[in-house]
Formats: C-alpha cells, structure tokens, sequence
C-alpha cells in the first residue's frame, strides 16, 4: 500500500514543526555531524578515485597526483574495456538478472499471499516456517550441491544455471516482505472481492498486486541489485568467458590488466553505472521499502 | 454458522491457496533445501567434483576436525565477525540517528551514503586494491606513509584492512535500518526529558538507545549472520592471505573444494557453516525475546 512507504514522510512533517518549537534540534549534534561529514569523505574518496583514474592516460597514471582530475582527460580507457567485450557481459548481466528476478518476485508474491490468506493452513506455515529458515542459513555453503545438480542438469557453463539458484536464493526474503505488505491490505477489500464473486487467482491479481505495488517495485529492485552483483555463483558455474557476468569479467579483467589501473578503474565504473542509474530511478522505493522491512 | 454452499466454496478456495505456494516451495526445495540437505551427504563421501562420487564413512569429517586449518579459519571467521560487529554498529546507531534528524542538506548525504550499498563486493574489493597499492596507490602518490603500506602483504594490515571494507560496504544498510528506527521514537518522550532537563547525551543513552534495542538486535543478527558469507570481498581482495590471515570459512571452503578438488572436506566445512548460521539465528532471537523475523513482520 502506497500510505505505508510514505508513512515515516507523513510523520516527519509534524515532527519538523514540533522541533522548532521545543527545540532539541537547536542544540548542534556535533559528534553526529563530525562523524557524517567524516564517514562522507570516506564514502566519496575512492568513489572520486575511480571516476577521475577512468579519465587518466595510462602513461600519465604513475606521474600525475592521484587525486587531481586528469590535465587531458581520455575516452581511451573505456574503449579498451568495451573492446574486451563487456557488451557481451552486460547482456549477460541483464538476461540473468532479469531472468531471476521476474520470476522470483512472481511466485514470492504469489507464495506470500497464499501464507496471509491462508494462514488456518498447517501445511502453508510450515512452508512460511522454511522459507525463514532460508534467511538464518548462508546460502554460500550450499554451493557445493548445487554445482553437483546443475552439472546432472546438464546446465553447467549456461546462463540459466545461474538463473535457477538465484531464484531459489531471493526467494526467503521476498516471501517475508511482501507477506507483510498484503498483510496491511484491510481485509473487508478481500471480502468484498468475495462477495462479487472473485476467486484467490483473480483477487490476487487484480487486488493484492495494484495495493502492494511500491512493495513488489523494492523487492524487485533489491533483487536485481543482489543479483546482478553475484559473483560467486558465475565464479563456480560458468566457464567459458562468453558466457561471464558483469562480477565476474570485473575480476578477470582485473587479472589480466592489473598494471593498467586507468583502464581497471574504467571498467569498475562500467559495471556499476546501470546501477547508479537504476538507483537514481528506484532510490526512494528502495530505501523506503528496506528501511520498512527491517526497522523497530 | 456458514451454510453449506459457502462452507463448500471455503474449502475450495482454501485448497486452491496451497497451490499458490507450490511454485515458489518447488524452486526453494530445490536449490536450497535438497541442497542442505546434500551438503550433509557429500560430507560423507570422496569426490574430486569431477568423476564419481565414493562414500567414504567419516573419513572426511576426521581429517577435518584433525586439521588445524580448520580451527584457524574458525578463528578467523569469528575475528571477522567480532571486529566488524564492534566497529558497524556504533558508526551505524551514531550516523542513524543524525541522519533521523530534519537537516536540510541530511537528504544530500543519505544520498552519497548509500552508493555502496549499490556496488558490488567485486567492484569495491578491485578498487581498494588499486588504491592502496603501495607503489602506484592514494598513499605514493600523495606521500602519506601510513596509506602506503603493504596493506595486502602483512597479516594484521591484511585483516584490518577487510573488517574497513566490510564496514565501508555495509555501514550505510544498518545507518539506514537506524534511521528508519529512530525515527519511530515518539517525539513526546524527548519533550518530556527536556522539561526533566536531560541533556543530549542522556537522552541518547536514556531514550533512544533503549528504544533501538530490537533494531540492535535485528541487524546485528543481519551482520553476525552476514559475516559468514563474506565471500566475494575476502576471496578478490585478499584470497585469504597473506598465508591464512584472512581465510574464513567460507573461502576455506572453496579453496578445498574447488581448487584442491576435495569435495568431501569442503562440505564438512559447509555443514558447519550451516551449523554455525543456524546456531547464531537462535541464540540471537533468544537473546532478544522475540524472533528477529517477528520484528521484521511488526516493523512493516
């Protein structure tokens, strides 16, 4: 529901007003401030690094002071890391994140809501039961089955070994998160699709999913970062280079061409430049989901 | 109280719900329980993840819980934890609750704070290395000695340098979670500490502090439980080294398993893993009264 991502905004105005009133917030917090603008440069100095180095000729690297911007800023760099087929990575990086996500979010929406609706169902909580078992145990350490079932599945060295995994990985948290969000959904709207008639398939699609939007649009988002970021299920199932991912040419790239930092910083800034747009687009969903889904 | 004609459509719908959950329990079970429960099997076997797949009793769990690299990387792993633990979460309570506050240019930090969050423990592990490269790095260029190390060549430097990272990537998740808390405190209760005369420092530690407890413990069960898969940073910063100084569990694992081709070994070490996330999840849910997910579920 749109009301509970914009709730803390709806509390905070009444806050503001308050504050200026009785006034804790006219005393400075300095220890809070001092930290923040500390813990800001040290966000922004390698985030700065990177950018600037990209820019940098390799022959002018070793002499030039590190953090100045580049006298001649140079393309160069990129054109290099493009030419060792990051394309073909990026592609990659979207079938699979895509490929994962889509359906992850799908049959964890379509699960939670069975767990809200259904929840008299003993066989629906013990479901609800292991998929929060799913958030306690690290998932890494079950790589070593999956490598056995994906290369019986014949799927090693393909992209959807990577897909498959991946669903199974997100599934856990998306359950729990938009499990809460139908919860908020009142239940006489549930009722009423009853009484016109509406079976779960069709209140499920034309209810629960348009209410709990903003929900779906986090989970998704928070997915596809996840995802896309993966590294070590590409590092142990894939093995040709034309099937990589962003990660995991990132570090391969890195191997091979670790004397040319300008260009090693080129392609750290490529592969996380869909990212930062992406971030531009959904920063307030994402934030604002997260910060609901696991705040108090 | 129901008539039979609804009793009947009851049951119908509530039959038809179960198989709502199927495709989500079906790729669940299949990527991730069987595979738990596989890890267990294998740990009983010899396999070289390549040809067959032998059993071979417990000849794989005594060589491991003979092995001193075992109880090493255990070490580490709890080094790892601690440290990260203890360096995150006073950064994240202290930056949350500033960044709670109505500053104007709060939403231009909260902003730049969260960039990496975004990136990918490759990208962040590949750019550290640059930047503190000893010879070409931030620290030879600018003439700051203590930057200019051999951060990657030295056991402690080597360490302190992953818990940095580690808390360079994951301080704005939990300053956000902080933030999203804090801000749920009610106003009235700092009023009424003012009329008391409370300063700032006593209403932080008599207020807000005790207020967060659940937040406390919700996400450092997050990072306590995080910690045992920090995979990607360790494995392209450091690889474990120098020598072992920061081979966790987690990378002792793929290390014997996928590049010493003993599967066996590496699974005892996964069951651990598992084990030891498992273990960690219950005593923390104990020590907080109430399940970290329960807290999840009301905070929404």
């Amino acid at each position: 529901m749109s009301t509970t991502l914009t709730r803390p905004q709806q509390q905070a105005a009444p806050h503001r007003e308050r504050q200026h009133r009785t006034g804790p917030a006219r005393r400075p917090n300095w220890l809070g401030g001092l930290t923040s603008v500390l813990w800001l440069a040290i966000v922004i100095i390698p985030i700065y690094w990177v950018l600037i180095t990209s820019f940098k000729a390799q022959s002018s690297y070793y002499v030039s002071n590190p953090m100045l911007p580049p006298g001649e800023p140079t393309m160069q760099n990129y054109r290099f890391v493009i030419q060792a087929d990051f394309i073909q990575y990026f592609v990659n990086s979207v079938i699979v994140t895509a490929g994962a996500v889509i359906p992850a979010v799908t049959v964890s929406f379509m699960a939670a809501y069975a767990i809200v609706r259904g929840w008299s169902s003993r066989f629906l909580r013990a479901a609800n039961g292991l998929f929060l078992m799913g958030l306690a145990i690290p998932l890494q350490a079950t790589i070593i089955p999956i490598y056995l079932i994906i290369i019986r599945l014949h799927l090693y060295d393909s992209l959807l070994a990577l897909i498959l995994p991946s669903i199974a990985f997100a599934i856990p948290l998306s359950v729990l998160v938009l499990a809460n969000f139908i919860r908020d959904v009142p239940k006489e709207l549930f009722e009423s699709m009853r009484i016109d008639g509406a079976n779960e398939w069709t209140t499920l699609w034309r209810l629960a999913a348009p209410l709990t939007r903003p929900a779906i649009v986090t989970v998704s988002v928070y997915n596809a970062l996840t995802i896309w970021n993966s590294f070590l299920l590409p590092l142990i199932l894939i093995q040709s280079p034309t099937q990589r991912t962003l990660p995991l040419a990132l570090w391969n790239f890195q191997g091979q061409f670790s004397v040319n930092v300008p260009a090693v910083a080129a392609a750290v800034v490529l592969t996380t430049l869909p990212i930062l747009v992406l971030y531009a687009f959904g920063r307030r969903q994402l934030l604002g989901g997260l910060a609901a889904g696991f705040s108090r | 109280m129901s008539t039979s004609t609804t009793h009947q459509r009851g049951r119908g719908q509530r039959g038809f719900l179960p198989w709502l959950a199927a495709p989500a329990l079906v790729f669940f079970v299949g990527f991730a329980v069987i595979p738990v429960v596989g890890v267990l099997a294998l740990s009983f076997t010899t396999w070289d993840g390549i040809g067959a797949i032998q059993p071979s009793g417990l000849t794989s769990w005594r060589a491991m819980l003979s092995d001193p690299g075992l109880l090493h990387a255990i070490w580490i792993t709890f080094l790892v934890m601690i440290a990260s633990w203890a360096v995150q979460t006073p950064l994240s309570i202290l930056l949350g609750t500033f960044l709670a506050g109505h500053q104007r240019y709060r939403g231009v930090l909260a902003v730049v704070y969260f960039i990496p969050l975004l990136l990918s423990s490759a990208a962040i592990a590949i750019t550290y290395k640059a930047l503190l490269d000893p010879n070409f790095g931030l620290g030879a260029g600018l003439g700051i000695d203590f930057l200019s190390q051999d951060w990657l060549g030295r056991p402690t430097l080597a360490f302190s340098l992953v818990v940095f990272v580690v808390s360079w990537q994951f301080i704005p998740f939990h300053s956000l979670i902080y933030q999203g808390a804090v801000r749920q405190i009610p106003q009235s209760m700092y009023e009424a500490a003012q009329l008391d005369g409370a300063g700032r420092a006593r209403q932080f530690f008599s207020i807000t502090l005790p207020q967060l407890k659940y937040t406390i413990i919700t996400s450092s069960t997050l990072m306590i439980v995080g910690s045992l898969t920090f995979f990607d940073l360790i494995f392209v910063l450091t690889e474990g080294g120098p020598g072992d100084a920061t081979r966790v569990l987690a990378l002792d694992m793929y290390k014997r398993g996928f590049q010493a081709s003993l599967m066996g070994p590496a699974s005892v070490i996964a069951v651990i893993l598992v084990l030891v996330g498992l273990a960690l999840a219950l005593l923390l849910r104990r020590l907080g009264g109430r399940d970290a997910s329960q807290s999840q579920i009301e905070g929404a």
